[in-house]
């Protein structure tokens, strides 16, 4: 597949742009931020977007999606990320629904995917035990008991903890990985506000699980879990791909507008070219994430290359969030201006699912150094 | 050699008697931080009782003269007081605007009778200062600030608009830069006065910080009448002042790079993720990142040891002074980024009953603020540019 967008996927890209930019745009974020609703999300948006057929887009038509593709989630991701739109699109749709459709078990696909793209679930993947991510860490939580099992952990920074009806939780065994679907009512979860005003909380699981609540082991072990994350990764930095170019534009029409010493500040060289070298860094992001979508429409081997699109698209977007409040001076401090929220975001983002450090050493480890 | 050892025994023992053991505790957050006034703000009771009993020996200011209420000490003297109250870990008693900012200007360019009636009151954390300098439309270039101050015989009447002013909400009194000329180039007729800011007219309004706190004003001047007797210098002179104030300022902004626990980032991120069987921190791509930040904080520390020493040798100050401002405020972003990624999840918590009130996020959104106050980094790079390099502008 090529590294250019269809005529669909630029119909795509533009009516979620439309949409969003209208409904689900910095101002709503900052609304939600002041005043959050106790469901944790806007029911109604979330609906529209359900109606929209953006939950099930990259769903197989076979599970109630419209089997589109992975590229066209990450186009509309984007768009999010430019608009700092609050959904749980995150938690489900890239997250849990990419979970179960690599390492469910065909009823579960059943039973969850036709649900999520509908809209009708929330879901989220706990999977995070420290303070960092690290997928070798994860400590042995699963036992057997009788015909099902006992699970035992606490998870952090799930994404919508607070909000999700399910959880996709991954846990470790003796014999590898586990995962199981685990109800609302079988945690208990304490909530908490990260830095970008989003909720993410602890999940505190101990509990029997039946049989049927397991997930397909094999799959999972066998490259289903890192191919999960890894699709959830290129998701992330489709992301940040939005807020990196939303806060970039921000900058440079303040670039445009602002004057000092009689001139407007774009005028100086030293910040033109920190500008200019940002934008050919962006472009350079455009392209690695469009090139990490495509590999996972055309079923491509992942690995090397989400780590590589997930640490660049980090880097990059902690430039282009650092850069957007210097130079915006003073009031890139305050919080009437917008670019505050970018950097918030951006590095909530960037540690969700492992940061530019852990994607950087898993990159060249991949690489065989 | 023996007066000053002498003078050890006594500060030693002084110390221990009169720092309060809740004094004796690491500085957690701005609020540990003492900063005085009519209405003083205190995390803890003790806040007070030690900065008075500091004050009482002029040791909040252990450098200035006895005649303004300050310590009269030396500098080895001085260098002994630090040694001694660091040995019980004993925090400053007292930091304000006052002491940084406006004491040394008032030192060097204030008449006796300013000094007199503003330096006791500051030693002894009476009366806290903020900072007038940015206007909405002045900002890296100051100099083009339109606030204005019209002669009226025994005093000048004030008026226009003063932006990013810390802490003018909690302020007594404000050392502020007006223009008492339009006619020359825009550097002259910029004048410095000071005023209480309770006077008729002074009005202030909070802005809100990415960080969640609100230490910003915007700061009005609506007719504030301004005795002459509270202009520092000559009328139409402020600017050197403004300058000389400056690089103050900036000394002590630089000075946060050098800000630190106990443990070095290293540490932290060897409890945090663990190492290997060689002692070797897990995380690959960190570890060299640490280390390069680390070595770049003891080449930055080396330079301003050095940097004074040479001044105390009477070798004035090297070109090297001009890129504290800018590399110190660098070096601390630096390390700030560096502690999410050392802390992690943790880091970026913001409420919630994990996360104590999100202190590591907050201080991380607060370092970006240190390489705009007191001047941004491009500006002390066009400075180094061109007063330095002599290179020439555009
Ligand atoms: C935390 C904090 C505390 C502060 N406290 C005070 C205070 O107590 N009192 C007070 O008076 N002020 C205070 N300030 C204001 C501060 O001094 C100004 O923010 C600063 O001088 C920059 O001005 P500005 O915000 O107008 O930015 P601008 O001057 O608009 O600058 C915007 C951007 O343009 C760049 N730029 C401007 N000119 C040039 C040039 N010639 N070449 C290259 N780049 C250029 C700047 O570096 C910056 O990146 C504070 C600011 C902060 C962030």
């Amino acid at each position: 597949m090529t590294l250019v967008l269809n005529e669909e996927e630029i119909m795509l890209r533009d009516s979620a742009a439309g949409f969003l930019t209208e409904t689900a745009n910095v101002e709503a974020f900052r609304k939600h931020r002041d005043n959050p609703p106790t469901a944790g999300f806007d029911k109604a948006l979330w609906g529209s977007i359900a109606e929209m057929g953006w939950c099930g887009i990259a769903i197989d038509e076979a599970h109630g999606g419209l089997g589109y593709g992975f590229t066209g989630l990450g186009l509309i991701i984007e768009q999010m990320g430019k608009n700092l739109t609050v959904s749980p699109f995150n938690s489900t749709v890239l997250m849990a629904s990419t979970a179960i459709a690599q390492f469910g078990t065909e009823a579960q696909k059943q039973e969850w995917l036709p649900k999520i793209a509908a809209g009708d679930v929330v879901m989220s993947l706990a999977i995070q035990e420290g303070s960092h991510f690290d997928l070798d860490s994860l400590s042995t939580s699963v036992s057997m008991q009788g015909d099902g099992f006992a699970l035992k952990v606490e998870k952090r920074q799930v994404l919508d903890a607070i909000s999700a009806d399910a959880f996709v939780v991954v846990a470790k065994d003796a014999s590898g990985y586990q995962a199981f679907i685990v109800t609302a009512d079988q945690v208990s979860v304490r909530n908490q506000s990260m830095v970008d005003a989003l909720s993410s909380g602890t999940v505190v699981i101990d509990t029997r699980l039946t049989a049927e609540a397991q997930m397909d082991a094999d799959s999972l072990n066998n490259g289903g879990l890192e191919r999960a994350l890894d699709m959830m990764n290129i998701g992330l930095a489709a992301e940040l791909l939005g807020v990196s170019t939303e806060a970039f534009e921000l900058t440079v029409g303040y670039l445009r507008e602002r004057k000092q010493f009689g001139k407007v500040i774009g005028s100086f060289q030293g910040l033109q070219h920190r500008a200019a070298d940002l934008f050919a860094e962006l472009e350079l992001c455009k392209a690695i994430v469009l090139k990490g979508l495509r590999a996972v429409d055309a079923g491509e081997d992942l690995s090397g290359l989400a780590s590589a699109v997930k640490a660049k698209l980090a880097q990059i977007s902690q430039r282009a969030t650092n850069e957007g409040i210097q130079m915006h001076g003073g009031i890139g401090m305050t919080d009437e201006y917008n670019i505050g929220f970018f950097i918030k975001r951006a590095r909530v983002l960037e540690h969700t699912l492992g940061d530019f450090h852990y994607h950087l050493d898993r990159y060249a480890v991949q690489g065989g150094f | 050699m023996s007066d000053l050892n002498t003078f050890r025994t006594e500060a030693r023992a002084w110390l221990e008697a009169n720092c309060p053991e809740s004094m004796r505790v690491p500085i957690r957050s701005f609020e540990d931080i003492y900063n005085g006034g009519r209405n003083p703000e205190m995390s803890h009771p003790d806040q007070k009782v030690w900065c008075d009993r500091m004050a009482e020996r002029g040791w909040t200011v252990p450098e200035w003269p006895k005649a303004y209420g300050g310590g009269g000490l030396n500098k080895e003297e001085a260098k002994v007081l630090r040694e001694e109250m660091a040995r019980i870990g004993a925090r400053p008693a007292l930091d304000s605007f006052g002491i940084s900012m406006l004491g040394p200007a008032l030192l060097k360019f204030g008449n006796e009778e300013q000094k007199l009636e503003h330096l006791p009151p500051i030693v002894r954390g009476e009366i806290r200062w903020c900072q007038g300098y940015s206007e909405p439309n002045a900002g890296s270039d100051l100099a083009s600030l339109a606030t204005r101050a019209e002669d009226k015989g025994d005093h000048y009447i004030v008026n226009g608009q003063k932006i990013w002013t810390s802490y003018a909400n909690k302020a007594d009194w404000i050392f502020c830069l007006v223009r008492t000329d339009n006619t020359g180039s825009k550097h002259e007729g910029i004048s410095f006065v000071l005023f209480d800011m309770a006077t008729p007219g002074v009005t202030t309004r909070p802005i809100k910080l990415i960080s969640g706190s609100s230490p910003f004003c915007e700061t009005f001047f609506d007719d504030v009448p301004v005795l002459k007797k509270n202009l520092v210098g000559e009328e139409g002179k402020g600017w050197t002042i403004a300058k000389y104030l400056l690089t103050h300022e900036r000394e002590m902004i630089s000075s946060f790079g050098a800000a630190g626990g106990k443990k070095t980032l290293g540490q932290r991120a060897a409890e945090n993720m663990g190492t290997d069987a060689s002692g070797r921190l897990r995380a690959g791509t960190l570890r060299s990142v640490i280390a390069q930040y680390q070595l770049d904080t003891l080449a930055f520390a080396a330079t301003m040891e050095k940097v004074t020493a040479e001044a105390k040798a009477g070798q004035g100050l090297g070109p090297a002074s001009s890129i504290f401002k800018y590399y110190g405020t660098e070096l601390n972003k630096r390390r700030n980024e560096l502690l999410l990624s050392v802390e992690g999840e943790s880091a970026l918590g913001w409420s919630g009953e994990e996360y104590n009130e999100g202190e590591i996020a907050r201080a991380w959104l607060r370092s970006k603020g240190n390489s705009i106050e007191g001047g941004t980094s491009e500006v002390q790079l066009n400075i180094v540019a061109k007063r330095v390099l002599g290179l020439p502008d555009a």
